[in-house]
């Protein structure tokens, strides 16, 4: 066999190698989690509001709203600061400065998440249940800290995509006589609309499979949430959680739940991939 | 040929993945493997070292991941002695589980709690939710914040035995997934009341007794205080060799000593310990 031959090979058997561990956990999960879902019942699966596994009990339907909510408030926190970053990183300062914060932004996204988890515990939950009452433990809590953590995603991607857009939007805009400003929310941010876009859903998929973290401030109550005070758990927290000691159904139960957000992420992650793609179209 | 050797490496990968995907742990050669709860795991841990300091040529290694990891592991073998802080389920039932020492759970609340002392009913109706308000109890007008161990835990089992009865613990309470992390809320709650092993209560969270019961080690003998739940050793059958010699060793009274000193409980005729448990 020639050198190329076998470089071809060891490259094609790494690249099979991450597909097949993929098609693996996928069978794996699949194998445990869809008898359960098939001997609950679907719907009471998922709509289903008691958890109580010991009980024969199976609904997730609290944490399907749980990790809603901390998702959503992770968005409106993590959208607006992370798109003005991202604007200010690439049309507001000499680029310079912006080579010297670009790293500290990555770094970010480079911290454990069990830090802002142990930081969100010691600062932020304390500070909620003293000023604001509660637990503390809340989806409060838990969007602000997942707000943060997906910064990174949303910042980098839609720096990307503004960078990508071709001089001559900006220089044409201006030459119409169009401010700065102007010219950065009419012209250049609805251009990167596709990139923005795909990053704030990538971030999406971020703060859904976010579970150390979520799992220190979140307070893991399986009721549904009435404010955005009162603890919750999302559908890794779930997983995480109980696995220690699950067993029979209830481990059963937990792969279904894996299932569940295996459908979930899938989701996200196509639509981002179809959103780009049209962008770059 | 080419396709032969291409299928083959694929099976490779293949049954390498399964192997790492594969639940349990893998046996350690040459040792005792100790496997399971992580209520348990501390204790085996020093027991496992105190065996080892005295034969010296022996390996036992001790691992937490849970009561069901390890019973788990037993049952497929990838361990000879599993631990676990619940009874066994009935699908379990052909295994053997031996109590080696009993451990008391403790109701704790927040150190500057004014509150001493709770009935059995009155623990019942606040896991509950039935009691909502500290006032209910004589206290501020604050709402309560119950704090609870997860599904499937040994101390939340025991727990909802020995007190809850048919109750359910309330949906709202929050769960924390260990004992170390329920203190940690409670102590800087003061709203707050959970429950945990009276060998983990310190003096950062105050153990209320029980019907005028204090949770010490003298009560919890003499059987007036009963919220006590046995650790268990399980194994797949008799044990034989080393992890007999283990078991025994535990059983012997300088291993209960040794558990006792950590703030467990032998029901064994053992010297009195002078202090109480307080770590």
């Amino acid at each position: 066999m020639s050198k190329e031959k076998i470089l071809e090979k060891s490259f094609l058997l790494i690249a099979l190698s991450s597909i097949s561990i993929l098609a693996l956990i996928a069978f794996f999960i699949f194998q445990q989690g869809i008898p359960l879902i098939w001997k609950v019942g679907l719907n009471s699966f998922l709509l289903g509001d008691r958890w109580f596994p010991s009980k024969e009990s199976f609904g997730i339907f609290p944490m399907i709203v749980g990790s809603f909510w901390v998702t959503l408030g992770s968005l409106i926190v993590g959208v607006p600061l992370g798109v003005a970053c991202a604007v200010f990183l690439c049309e507001l300062i000499p680029p310079t400065i912006a080579m010297i914060l670009r790293p500290m932004i990555q770094l970010l996204g480079a911290i454990p998440s069990v830090i802002y988890g142990f930081w969100g515990l010691i600062v932020l939950v304390p500070l909620i249940r003293n000023s604001l009452g509660g637990p503390g433990l809340s989806i409060l809590a838990g969007s602000l800290v997942l707000g943060i953590m997906i910064l990174p995603t949303i910042i980098s991607i839609s720096e990307d995509s503004l960078r990508a857009l071709p001089r001559t939007y900006k220089e044409g805009a201006l030459s119409l006589g169009a401010t700065h400003w102007q010219t950065i929310w009419r012209v250049l941010l609805p251009a990167a609309r596709s990139g923005i876009v795909a990053s704030i859903i990538l971030g999406m998929g971020r703060a859904i499979g976010e579970t150390m973290a979520m799992i220190m401030i979140l307070g893991n109550a399986t009721q549904l949430p009435n404010s955005i005070l009162s603890s919750a758990r999302t559908l890794t927290t779930n997983i995480g959680i109980e696995m220690g000691y699950a067993s029979g159904d209830h481990r059963q139960a937990l792969f279904a739940t894996g299932v569940v957000l295996f459908f979930i992420i899938m989701g996200l992650n196509s639509l981002a991939l179809i959103i780009s793609r049209k962008g770059r179209a | 040929m080419k396709r032969g050797k291409r299928s083959r490496w694929i099976y490779g990968v293949g049954i390498l993945l399964l192997a790492v995907l594969l639940p349990g742990c893998q046996r350690q050669h040459g040792g005792l493997s100790v496997v399971g709860s992580t209520s348990v795991e501390p204790f085996a841990g020093a027991l496992a070292e105190e065996y080892m300091n005295q034969h010296s040529r022996e390996k036992i290694f001790v691992q937490g991941g849970g009561s069901s990891a390890g019973i788990q592991a037993v049952r497929t073998g990838a361990a000879e002695v599993g631990m676990s802080s619940r009874n066994l389920m009935d699908s379990e039932k052909d295994l053997i589980a031996v109590p080696i020492i009993y451990d008391a759970i403790a109701v704790i609340v927040h150190r500057d709690n004014p509150l001493n002392d709770l009935t059995l009913n009155q623990i019942r109706k606040i896991f509950s939710a039935e009691i909502t308000r500290w006032s209910e109890l004589g206290g501020k007008n604050h709402p309560l914040t119950l704090v609870t161990r997860e599904e499937g835990s040994g101390t939340r089992e025991a727990f909802q035995k020995l007190i809850m009865g048919k109750k359910e613990i309330s949906l709202g309470a929050l769960v924390q997934d260990s004992n170390g992390a329920i203190r940690q809320v409670v102590a800087d709650d003061r709203n707050a009341i959970g429950y945990i092993s009276l060998g983990l209560v310190n003096d950062r969270v105050k153990a209320l007794k029980i019907g005028g019961i204090e949770p010490n080690i003298e009560n919890i003998q003499h059987h007036r205080y009963k919220i006590v739940r046995p650790f268990l050793f399980v194994f797949k059958s008799n044990p034989q060799g080393l992890a007999k010699d283990f078991l025994d060793y535990i059983l012997s009274p300088a291993g209960q000593k040794l558990l006792v000193q950590e703030g467990l409980i032998s029901m064994n005729p053992i010297p009195e310990p002078k202090k109480e448990a307080r770590r």
